[in-house]
């Protein structure tokens, strides 16, 4: 960057400051001092010169910051050591016995987390996986079908009243016929993901017409009314006290302590999460999920193409709720205590951001994405206060610096073998 | 019997009436060109009759089948397929994919690989770009991959909206002789739309002008191309 440059740089700085000193001028160094009824104000001029250096610095950093952002393709790339790290490590994985090596590894360390960390963190990863399968079920529908919902967090409610309502008004029964409640988990947990899907697909249905603003702002409108429902019908579902006492799941009629419990209730998340992966990569490379792409990117064209998109919106969206209404269950047997709070608009923008954040469409963007919004504030609980601020810096900077997110989408390429080779198949390949 | 023929249709946008008593007819192995300046109504008669835009009278018959109350995509799986106008390719699937898409409705996979083989005969250019999204292709070969993957579809009829618009004059005269050739070659009835009448009615049997929602002259192509008036108004002659 040459010189010119830079100084146009700084004198925009400097003129940002000054904007700033005058904007935050009344908050920052005028303070208000009521003492007997009589209110002084006080200067804290010493305030000044570190508010202005400190936008100063920022405003030029920032700065400096988007100009190498945007030039940052330009060059070729050059071998740094890091980038030869990289490098070494990609085609280290490619081949198969590392691979798997890296693998059993993994499920090693996935196998012996609860027995080395203990219930706190046990918990804590709970809730995250919990998150996890929420994100890869909107994946489906935000990255795949391009479809933006905002009411995610209903069909989350409504997989855990599933078992909650189901434990109220079956466990007297089981309790009496003396049947373990456990087996209310396990009964809970496939009810849930149909009663979750008919919910989606009753969503769909008048939305089907609808697409981006007036889609996230129906979805978004569903989502809090679904909350206000189970918050207001009492009688049914307890309302604001929402449901206690949830049992945990049943293990061959052995009563856990909660700590075993936690371990048990981590390897069913472990379980289902491995199962939302591959069922969601299967979707991806199928016929419908194509189709899916097909939508995202220009209705019409598809509807010329052939593609059903009736049908094919009915089933984004029953797909996604199915994963968020088995969520649901794990929830509720997790906390042992479901309330509507639980269900707010801010956790369906919580699924949303992981999405983004991770990369949308892409699957260990939304596992990557979901684990650090629910792990960091957990181990950073002494920045609780400043959370929503670190999140909106974080999103800021993650749609300049990365639009992609932090794990892009690599999309799988139909390639298409040459008339020469005599069985000529397309076929998929990396 | 016609392969295709519009009865007396009516569409309407709110009250707004777009298309008055549209009648015509489209023969088998014939390429039918409907003309007419902007605004007379010619992409309303492409979307009415693959069922995106509904029709409030008349019929739309194909093969005798009535397929105005049908939904666009079992109007495709009779063997209609279209070029939608503005080319409208899915811009981050690859050209393959875009291609794959086009034969959504198939089940012969065996048929799929030769039609593959078959329209990158016809666009060449299309093969060199496979793997590249169909974003990143010109206009031209945006054209191009519209038209292959309506192909891909094995239509017995391809409407086509305006696949002249926006390419340069040399590669224009390029895409009516691959239509042609496809008339020819894979005996594929086409419907096509044009703005560009001097090369539409040059490649067609039949013609007919539309304006202002209303079928002004049904003709073969030659008799609209010495006609007096559609010179002065649509040659610029």
């Amino acid at each position: 960057m040459n010189r010119k440059n830079q100084k146009s740089e700084l004198i925009a700085s400097l003129v940002s400051t000054i904007w700033f000193v005058i904007l935050l001028f009344p908050f920052l160094v005028m303070k208000v001092n009521v003492t007997g009824g009589k209110a002084v104000v006080i200067f804290r001029w010493s305030y000044l010169p570190v508010i202005a250096i400190s936008i100063f610095v920022l405003s030029f950093l920032w700065r400096r910051a988007l100009e190498w952002n945007q030039h940052r393709g330009d060059k070729t790339p050059v071998r740094t050591p890091l980038s030869g790290i990289r490098d070494f490590i990609i085609t280290a994985l490619r081949r198969k016995p590392i691979k798997l090596g890296v693998m059993a590894l993994l499920l090693l360390i996935v196998l012996a987390y609860p027995y080395v960390l203990g219930m706190y963190h046990t918990n804590i990863m709970i809730t995250a996986l919990i998150y996890v399968m929420l994100a890869l079920g909107l994946n489906i529908v935000v990255g795949l079908g391009g479809l933006l919902n905002l009411g995610y967090a209903a069909f989350f409610a409504v997989g855990a009243y599933t078992y909650g309502l189901l434990w109220k008004y079956a466990g007297p029964a089981f309790i009496s016929a003396g049947i373990d409640t456990g087996w209310l988990f396990w009964i809970a947990l496939p009810s849930a993901g149909v009663i979750a899907v008919i919910f989606g697909i009753l969503l769909s249905l008048p939305v089907l017409r609808l697409r981006g603003d007036y889609l996230a702002i129906i979805t978004l409108a569903f989502g809090e009314m679904f909350r206000m429902v189970l918050q207001n019908s009492g009688p049914v579902t307890g309302g604001a006290t929402g449901i206690s006492l949830i049992p945990r799941p049943w293990l061959f009629g052995i009563r856990l302590p909660p700590r075993q419990a936690a371990t048990y209730i981590y390897y069913i998340a472990i379980i289902l999460v491995i199962f939302t992966i591959f069922v969601v990569r299967r979707i991806e490379d199928s016929r419908v999920g194509r189709a899916l792409e097909a939508m995202r990117e220009d209705e019409v064209a598809c509807e010329a193409m052939g593609v059903d998109l009736v049908r094919n919106k009915m089933a984004t969206f029953a797909l996604g709720a199915f994963w968020a209404g088995i969520a649901g269950v794990l929830l509720a047997a997790q906390t042992t205590y479901i309330n509507p709070d639980s269900f707010t608009l801010w956790e369906s923008i919580m699924v949303l951001m992981a999405i983004v954040i991770g990369g949308t469409g892409s699957i260990p963007g939304a596992i990557g994405g979901a684990l650090i919004l629910k792990l960091l504030p957990e181990y950073f609980r002494p920045l609780a206060q400043y959370r929503m601020l670190i999140y909106g810096i974080a999103m800021i900077i993650i749609i300049i610096f990365k639009p992609d997110g932090l794990i892009p989408r690599n999309r799988k390429r139909y390639t298409f073998v040459e008339k020469s080779a005599s069985d000529s198949v397309p076929g998929v390949q990396k | 019997m016609a392969l295709m023929e519009l009865k007396n249709v009516c569409t309407f946008y709110g009250n707004i009436q777009a298309l008055r008593n549209i009648s015509l007819t489209v023969e088998e192995g014939e390429i039918v060109t409907l003309i007419g300046a902007n605004g007379a109504g010619k992409t309303t008669t492409l979307m009415s009759i693959c069922g995106i835009t509904t029709i409030r009278s008349g019929e739309i018959l194909l093969d005798g089948v009535d397929i105005s109350k049908k939904n666009p995509h079992q109007i495709v799986s009779m063997g209609l397929s279209q070029v939608p106008e503005g080319r409208r390719i899915f811009p981050q699937l690859t050209v393959l994919e875009n291609l794959d898409m086009g034969a959504f409705l198939r089940k012969d996979t065996d048929l799929i690989k030769k039609d593959f083989e078959e329209v990158f005969d016809i666009f060449p250019r299309l093969a060199e770009r496979r793997n590249q999204p169909g974003g990143t292709l010109s206009g031209g070969e945006q054209q191009m991959l519209a038209i292959s993957r309506a192909l891909m579809a094995r239509p017995r009829i391809l409407l086509m909206d305006e696949p002249s618009l926006g390419l340069a004059p040399l590669f224009v005269h390029n895409i009516f002789e691959v239509i042609k050739r496809i008339n020819i070659e894979r005996k594929t009835t086409i419907f096509l739309v044009e703005q560009n009448a001097n090369m539409a009615l040059k490649i067609a049997n039949k013609g007919y002008v539309l304006q202002n929602g209303v079928i002004k002259m049904a003709e073969t192509a030659e008799k609209l191309l010495a006609n007096e008036e559609v010179r002065k108004a649509y040659l610029g002659l």
